[in-house]
């Protein structure tokens, strides 16, 4: 397929992907909505980077870099999140009583 | 530079090797730019998770019309810095200067709404400061919003300027064309700060409109 027919084939994909994303917005569909507009957002990255971006037709190594520069977003988000989406799972540890308050 | 008659520069055999250490070094940086923009994203999230659909409410003070017109201006640059680089590579330099200049007047077109925007903003007293009328949930948003759009603008006032630099490298044409390696590492560049918009955009401005 010739280069052109191909950016214009993505290019329609992203216009139409970003029309899908703002309709589903208005949408109410409870713990869904978050990762499907993510989901959405992912597609058309993975559009602009394999095409736009040629990485589908890059040699290994470029491919490789591209990738672990999305790894280590992840190790980020992941490692942050872990923490603050887990902070409700445990009850406050209440204070230690001081050795002086004991009761003998 | 110490560029050879065959537009080879010193420790490189050929132009494919150059071209392929060019596009890797490209995306090293850009690896390091994904991960200072990852950083403002994911303070985001941990503020959206621990004020829930306070915050989602706030961003509906954002103006759609304008955010979504953004978007389709910014998706349309991509595609025409895409067929900058094409041209480039094929080495037609009259259709790569126009689709560099179309790409950079897209730019310019984005960041004029985007100021238009910023002053609506304003005068309805979104600017986070002593003047901000809304909750401390709703000042939140709108600095992790005028922080994230901002640094988002100022990519794209860098990438006007570096289109416009190109221009100016294809209208002097001092080397073949498809020897350059410019064309291809800015077109990068390009896509990249699109690519932050693409999450930009559901983030901060749809993020509440189903509350």
């Amino acid at each position: 397929m010739k280069a052109t027919t191909i950016y214009w084939r993505v290019y329609v994909a992203l216009l139409a992907l970003a029309a899908a994303t703002t309709a589903v917005a208005f949408v109410n569909l409870g713990v869904l909505s978050a990762p499907l507009t993510l989901l959405i957002a992912a597609a058309k990255t993975l559009l602009v980077i394999l095409y736009f971006m040629h990485v589908r037709f890059s040699s290994a190594i470029t491919r490789l870099f591209a990738g672990v520069a999305f790894a280590f977003l992840a190790i980020l988000i992941a490692l942050t999140m872990s923490d603050v989406l887990t902070r409700g799972w445990l009850p406050p540890s209440t204070p230690p009583v001081p050795k002086s308050a004991r009761s003998p | 530079m110490s560029d050879t008659r065959a537009g080879v520069a010193f420790p490189f055999d050929d132009p494919l090797q150059q071209r392929e250490a060019a596009t890797l070094g490209m995306w090293i940086f850009l690896a390091a730019e994904l991960i200072f923009f990852g950083g403002a994203f994911v303070c985001y999230a941990a503020a959206g998770y621990v004020h829930g659909a306070d915050f989602a409410r706030a961003s509906n003070r954002t103006t759609l019309p304008l955010g979504a017109t953004n978007t389709a201006v910014l998706l349309t640059s991509s595609w025409t810095m895409a067929l900058a680089v094409h041209s480039a590579h094929a080495g037609r330099r009259r259709t790569l200067l126009g689709f560099l200049l179309l790409t950079a007047a897209l730019g310019a077109l984005f960041l004029a709404l985007k100021g238009t925007e910023y002053v609506e903003d304003f005068h309805q007293g979104l600017l986070p400061g002593r003047d901000f009328r809304g909750s401390g949930v709703e000042r939140l948003f709108f600095s992790f919003y005028f922080v994230m759009t901002g640094i988002h603008a100022l990519h794209l006032v860098i990438g006007i300027a570096l289109l416009l630099a190109l221009a100016a490298i294809a209208w002097r044409g001092r080397r073949p064309l498809p020897m350059m390696n410019v064309f291809e590492n800015c077109g990068l560049y390009w896509h990249f700060v699109d690519i932050v918009w693409i999450f930009l955009f559901p983030l901060l401005y749809l993020r509440g409109r189903h509350v």
